[in-house]
């Protein structure tokens, strides 16, 4: 029975004293120029595949950041490798080696 | 020989002083505490070359040695007054002078954290102030609450500028690239130690500004959260919990840390405030009011009656240096007009 459509839900909030940046900093190892990142959107703003779906690097790899890796395999798959966000970034962020290696990581550490 | 005037001994007064001079014009330099500098001499390094500030203020102190500058130290100027061809000032102690011109160049104050009280500076003793951390950095012992080595360092942007609820909707221009300078003193001081910054934007204007914020991300490590920190509450081990909004994830944050850091603003000082309220050159928030922000920046509107640094203002020492440069032509100028 769901009259009222209530249900007990977990809070929804980044806990920075619980999470794990373990990943994030592999990441960071393997692909350093993300440590400049600096969340300007160019990268989700030029993707072909951000115009028609509810995929977003930007969102992905800020939720990478954030240690927040529920789910990010499955919408990483949705990239095409077309590396036209490589091209745009502004801070020289090589976005193509973030996003295999995101992959990876998330693989080797499942 | 023409006399002018200087209130204030920070580095535009005294800029100002020895260019003064160095043309052949008698100045006397009034400052109120019995050493000049003070707002250089709380700094450890400053920013964008990260010279120490004891070097700035040893440089400038030295200009003060110039012919034709007197100074008088712990004299507090309370009132000038125009009398018709010279302008009298007169002290705390209601002793006068008098001068041809003056320049007021009374400076700043920091925001007086206590009155964001959500933010429990004077609360929660892992609150502290930039002008703490300043402290901290220079003497090369970045502690917490419980005097131990903090492992979480965080800055918060903006506390008492950008905020309608202090009075302050400006923004006092130099506290993002000092939280970046600060964030990256810690890392140098404590390796170990991770630092965050939480921004609304951050505002790197000047030259070499950027530059040292893509260094704080790449070599030093430092975070940045883009959100407001809205309060902190003290946990029992001596830290501080924190809430914020990471507002790129759309997502509230928590987070405890061992030191939040109030990037506290720039305002007007009280010498500043009262002047500008005796000769009527107040502008907003209580600053100096210029009579034209492109042309006229050192001019007030009245006879011989100058202004510079950041009692117009925040902003930088270079900035404030080069502003008291400009006033000093346009002193000489003035002076250069009165009959023989
Ligand atoms: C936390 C913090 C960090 C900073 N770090 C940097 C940095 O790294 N690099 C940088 O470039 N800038 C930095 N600044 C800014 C810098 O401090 C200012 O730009 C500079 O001090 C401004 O100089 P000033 O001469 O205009 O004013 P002040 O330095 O404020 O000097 C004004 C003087 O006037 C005196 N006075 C006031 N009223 C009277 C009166 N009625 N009679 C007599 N004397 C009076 C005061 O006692 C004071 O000595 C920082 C500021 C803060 C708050
Ligand atoms: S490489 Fe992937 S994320 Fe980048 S633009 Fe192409 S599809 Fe989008
Ligand atoms: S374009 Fe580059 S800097 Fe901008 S959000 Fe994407 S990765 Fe970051
Ligand atoms: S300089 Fe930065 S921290 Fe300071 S008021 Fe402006 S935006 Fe805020």
């Amino acid at each position: 029975m769901n009259k009222f459509g209530f249900a007990i839900k977990t809070p929804r909030s980044e806990d920075m004293d619980k999470v794990s940046l373990e990943r994030y900093n592999m990441l960071l190892d393997r692909v350093p120029s993300f440590k400049r990142c600096f969340q300007c959107g160019c990268c989700s703003a030029t993707c072909s595949a951000r115009q028609y779906t509810e995929f977003s690097i930007r969102r992905i790899h800020t939720s990478f950041r954030r240690g927040e890796y529920e789910g990010l395999d499955e919408q990483l798959k949705k990239c095409m490798l077309c590396g036209k966000c490589t091209l745009v970034c502004p801070r020289g962020v090589n976005l193509r080696s973030l996003i295999i290696n995101m992959r990876q990581i998330l693989d080797e550490t499942k | 020989m023409r006399k002018v005037a200087i209130i204030g001994a920070g580095p535009a007064g005294i800029e100002a002083a020895s260019t003064l001079a160095k043309n052949g014009i008698e100045v006397t330099l009034f400052e109120k505490s019995e050493t000049p500098l003070k707002n250089i001499q709380d700094k450890a390094f400053l920013f964008p070359n990260f010279q120490a500030a004891q070097e700035i203020a040893d440089d400038l102190s030295g200009k003060l040695l110039t012919d034709g500058i007197t100074t008088a130290f712990g004299v507090d100027i309370a009132d000038i007054k125009w009398q018709g061809t010279e302008w009298k000032l007169i002290d705390a102690k209601n002793q006068t002078y008098v001068a041809d011109a003056v320049l007021v160049a009374t400076g700043y104050q920091v925001f007086d954290a206590h009155r964001k009280e959500e933010l429990g500076y004077g609360i929660y003793k892992g609150v502290i102030t930039s002008l703490d951390m300043e402290q901290m950095i220079k003497h090369g012992k970045i502690l917490n609450a419980n005097g131990d080595e903090p492992k979480r360092v965080t800055f918060l942007q903006c506390v008492g500028s950008r905020d309608e609820k202090s009075g302050n909707h400006y923004c006092s221009k130099i506290c993002c690239v000092t939280a970046v300078k600060q964030a990256i003193e810690v890392r140098k001081q404590l390796p170990k130690c991770e630092a965050s910054i939480f921004y609304m934007d951050l505002r790197m204007w000047g030259q070499g500004f950027e530059e040292m914020y893509r260094t704080a991300q790449e070599k030093y490590g430092v975070s940045f959260v883009r959100g407001r920190i809205s309060e902190a509450a003290a946990t029992f081990d001596g830290r501080v919990q924190l809430k914020s909004e990471d507002t790129l994830m759309g997502l509230p944050l928590k987070m405890t840390t061992d030191l939040l850091v109030l990037m506290v603003g720039m305002e007007a000082s009280c010498g500043t405030k009262e002047l500008g309220k005796a000769c009527d050159i107040s502008g907003d928030y209580g600053f100096i009011k210029s009579v034209n922000p492109h042309l006229y920046d050192n001019e007030t509107g009245k006879p011989g009656l100058f202004v510079a640094g950041t009692c117009k203002r925040p902003m930088s020492v270079s900035d404030s240096i080069n502003d008291a440069r400009s006033a000093a032509i346009a002193i000489k100028d003035y002076l250069d007009t009165l009959p023989q």
